[in-house]
């Protein structure tokens, strides 16, 4: 039994120790908001937080998550959307929209070690995350916006 | 009515490109293929009040006070219901015909709700591919919203004892002028349902200045459902009771299983059987590939019992297949003699007689498609009838196929679509929709197939592999006086029909016959390749690689004249005019040449806009860096694109700025459109920097993101400058007619930045990274 906390609820797994944190939080807990895209951890769709860190859900195997704390998409915009989100909707950043959880997953992580961050920073800390639809200079233009805005607020 | 009857009914676009030359092949000729006008006629007042058949799906439109249309409905509380009947992959279909639907009604769009339409073909067509959504649908989204806009002006003018045409809308209200009264749609809903559906004829649509939404656009419908995790894709679709499968695929296209064992996966926790599927009957078309599905309590157990299946396989004829080998045939059939496509004047004499002559090579291996939600579905088979949730481009063909594999009526099958995680073309082939429904008649339950991306990778409907020859004579200046191009690659026909080689008029006009130049003697020629991968249509289809065949070799000609690019560019698409191919068989992208001739001065137009705006021939370029242009018309819209490009000693390439600019007629939602040329860009990088898909004795090579990568942020062009062109002619393609020009445009920026000509892709093969 690995106990563990998912968007600050107390969870229980009684199953594979090995099966990755993706497939628990879409299957048995239906929290799809975050997505498989290769397995791998290739390309970042997966992104959560595991204990405030970007981590790739399809690769971190539940036997890992005792006592952890996870938080995923729909863990961050529980009261309302997040600041990272809302830039993402001002600058229109998806197009099919399957890979922005693990991106906008990805881009908090990076501003909450990085408040600031330069166009090279960003290219270096979101080049784990694919876009095929090619969003990528919308990302980049949301998250200095996202950047911004929490600099306003102080 | 059946659905088989009503698809019979349906007047398709006339033969709509290379999805036609698939659809042949299955739909055996049952839809007409000459006639212009779509299907979707405003359903009889008898239709209205909820008799319609459950088969059909009812839709909160159809269940509205007022609902004139399929596709749009008034309830009382004046809540608009407007039904987008295609696909939504990030193309922005699902708002940008809605707000047509609204402008014309003149809705408030907050007060608008959209719909998702399951595959009927009462809508018209719903493959959502080539480009054409806006372009084939915007009279009949006009008409729908003009429609119950005139009912509603009726109902108040009758309440209000006026003249109909003394009464205007506003923003959900009609108004009476004269005397300043208003009143609200869903007040009148009820009053204006009880009035006779007016005619076409009797519409008041609005004209250009009035449009509210068309023209101006709007952000996405699903924008915050998309930023919060909230918006529902194929995977993650979900029905009562249902299980999850894996499939194990034969390697090799057209494999059979010769014998298994099961023991292992059996016992990994969670599985609960395994299931054989029938190999398919060619020609493979949408079928399931066969194999052997792991059937289990959750995604990763399947995954894990399918690694622990030990099969043996009985590879088939296609095991003969080495791409590497493969290409040499496919260089060589390209110099010799091919079937002509188009024929003007005397190549040959003029070779002849030429003092000068330049040939080239050029080569584009297999693409994979890699949408980033791989193929997923789910359905339930009961009691002779299936329900499927899928992300699926094509819900008709998807029922087409379900009904066919589970020898079921059409009218049986009900296929609802998801948002889908990228389409590119792959999820207009429903092969994994029917693995689903066949599964679930096996297992008695609903079934969740989920493909992982190895099986995306390696079971894909590829881009076809292309080779390509260009020949020209030159006079004194440097100007081509004979033209000769020939392509060679399996076609998509092949599919679809055991045995086609050669490609269909259809494939030749996606920027091969069509080839704009004002030559007084050109020759476009088509040679013969056999497929043993299935062959698909992938974003922009054949345009890919016969736009880098051309725009390449133009290139090559300007530099070997000592000339301007751009200015070369420009003398070789000649004089204003539209381009003459009365003596060539040339589709047009199922669009009628009078209304949208090949007019270059348009591409003129956007050759300019690129090269200004670039500040092309204004700054220093060699030693590493560079600036490419490309031009093509694909999808009825004129493309020109310019590259920056950076490459350091290394080899390490940088793509700092694009700058495209974009005559697509009337655009309908201008900030969608100008993501959908970024996009491009990023597509195009993939393909050229790294996109190759190669096979071993038939079985496909790659499988994952780390030996089919794609283009990731740094990798992609730093920024890339949409201009779009003000334009009054009728809307054209906006999805695909980016990638083209982009990939040589590129290509054309290594060889200044570098002095190395790129003749085959990817740029991995050239130690640029």
């Amino acid at each position: 039994m690995i106990r563990l906390k998912v968007n600050g609820i107390e969870r229980s797994f009684d199953d594979d120790p090995t099966m990755p944190l993706l497939w628990y939080l879409r299957d048995e807990l239906a929290l799809t908001g975050t997505k498989f895209g290769c397995g791998m951890s290739l390309c970042g769709a997966c992104t959560v937080h595991l204990n405030g860190k970007a981590v790739r859900s399809c690769v971190t195997q539940m036997r890992q998550l005792e006592n952890a704390e996870v938080t995923t998409i729909e863990g961050i915009s529980a009261k309302g959307p997040h600041p990272v989100q809302r830039a993402w909707m001002q600058l229109n950043v998806p197009q099919c929209g399957y890979c922005q959880s693990g991106q906008i997953m990805s881009a908090v992580a990076l501003l909450s070690s990085n408040r600031s961050p330069s166009d090279q920073e960003i290219d270096e800390a979101m080049a784990g995350n694919i876009c095929r639809c090619g969003t990528y200079q919308r990302i980049r233009a949301a998250i200095k916006a996202a950047a911004d805005a929490t600099h306003e607020r102080g | 009515m059946s659905a088989a009857e009503r698809r019979a009914n349906a007047i398709e676009r006339p033969l709509d490109n290379v999805k036609n030359v698939s659809r042949r092949g299955f739909l055996k000729g049952m839809l007409s293929t000459g006639a212009l006008i779509l299907s979707v006629h405003l359903l009889p007042r008898e239709a209205r009040g909820g008799a319609t058949p459950i088969s059909l799906g009812t839709t909160h439109a159809d269940r509205a006070t007022l609902h004139p249309s399929a596709f749009v409905g008034v309830d009382s509380d004046g809540t608009v219901y407007i039904v987008a009947h295609r696909s939504e992959m990030g193309n922005g279909v699902r708002t940008s015909l809605p707000l047509i639907v609204a402008d014309e009604l003149d809705a408030d769009w907050d007060r608008v709700k959209v719909e998702q339409a399951i595959g009927d073909w009462r809508y018209g067509g719903q493959d959502t591919d080539g480009s054409h959504s806006i372009r084939d649908f915007i009279d009949v989204m006009r008409q729908a919203g003009g429609t119950a806009r005139v009912m509603l002006m009726e109902a108040a003018a009758a309440q209000w004892k006026v003249a109909p045409g003394d009464c205007e809308t506003d923003l959900h209200e009609v108004v009476h002028r004269a005397t300043g009264r208003k009143l609200g749609y869903g007040a009148l809903a009820a009053a204006a349902s009880k009035l006779p559906v007016p005619r076409k004829e009797a519409l008041r649509l609005k004209n250009k200045s009035q449009w509210r939404y068309i023209g101006k656009g709007h952000s996405s419908y699903d924008l915050e459902a998309l930023c919060t995790g909230k918006a529902i894709f194929g995977m993650d679709a979900r029905m009562d009771g249902m299980v999850y499968a894996a499939v194990m695929h034969p390697p090799v296209l057209g494999g059979k299983v010769k014998s298994y064992d099961d023991k292992e996966a059996l016992k990994v926790r969670g599985v609960r059987q395994v299931v054989a599927i029938d190999p398919f009957q060619p020609p493979a078309a949408f079928q399931p590939l066969g194999g052997l599905a792991v059937i289990a309590d959750n995604t990763w157990a399947a995954f894990q019992g399918r690694k622990k299946l030990a099969v043996v396989w009985e590879n088939g004829p296609n095991a003969v297949y080495n791409s590497a080998q493969y290409k040499k045939e496919l260089l060589e059939t390209a110099r010799a003699p091919g079937k002509i496509a188009r024929n003007t004047g005397n190549v040959e004499a003029e070779f002849e007689k030429s003092s000068h002559v330049i040939e080239a090579q050029y080569y584009i291996p297999h693409l994979a498609h890699a949408p980033m939600e791989p193929p997923v579905a789910v359905a339930e088979y009961r009691d002779g009838k299936v329900t499927a949730w899928t992300c699926t481009q094509n819900a008709q063909a998807a029922q087409d196929i379900i009904a066919e594999q589970l020898k079921i009526p059409l009218d049986n099958v009900t296929c609802h679509v998801t948002l889908l995680g990228g389409g590119f073309g792959r999820k207009s082939k429903p092969d994994y929709v029917a693995e689903a429904a066949v599964l679930s008649k096996k297992v008695g339950r609903p079934v969740k197939v989920v493909w992982s991306r190895e099986d995306d990778i390696k079971f894909g409907y590829y881009h076809t592999v292309s080779a390509m020859y260009v020949k020209a004579a030159l006079d004194a200046k440097g100007k081509p006086t004979a033209w000769l191009q020939r392509s060679v690659f399996p076609p998509i026909a092949s599919t679809f029909k055991v045995g086609e080689r050669y490609a269909a008029a259809d494939d030749l006009g996606l920027g091969w016959t069509d080839i704009p130049y004002d030559i007084p003697n050109l020759r476009v020629e088509n040679g013969a390749a056999t497929a043993y991968v299935r062959i698909g249509w992938l974003r922009s289809v054949a345009n890919i690689y016969h736009a880098f065949a051309i725009q390449s070799f133009s290139d090559e000609l300007a530099h070997a004249a000592g000339r301007d690019p751009v200015e070369y560019l420009l003398e070789l698409i000649g004089s204003p005019r539209h381009v003459d191919l009365k003596d060539t068989e040339y589709p047009n992208y199922g669009a009628a040449y009078t209304a949208y001739p090949i007019d270059t001065a348009r591409l003129h137009r956007v050759i300019q806009i690129a090269a200004e705006k670039s500040g092309w021939g204004k700054r220093k370029m060699g030693n590493g860096t560079g600036m490419g242009i490309a031009v093509h018309r694909s999808f009825l819209t004129y493309v020109a694109t310019v590259v920056e490009v950076e490459v350091d000693n290394h080899g390490k390439l940088r793509i700092p700025r694009v700058h495209t600019a974009v005559d697509a007629g009337l655009i309908t939602n201008p900030e969608m459109a100008r993501a959908q040329f970024e996009g491009a860009a990023v597509f195009g990088t993939s393909i050229a920097r790294s996109g190759e898909i190669t096979a071993t004795n038939g079985a496909i090579d790659q499988s994952n993101f780390y030996d089919y990568p794609v283009a990731r942020m740094p990798e992609a062009p730093q920024h890339t400058d949409v201009y779009l062109v003000d334009s009054d002619a009728p809307p054209a393609g906006i999805g695909e007619p980016g990638v083209p020009p982009f990939v040589p445009a590129l290509c054309n920026a290594i060889f200044a930045a570098t002095g190395k000509r790129i003749r085959e892709l990817p740029l991995s093969k050239h130690q640029i990274t």
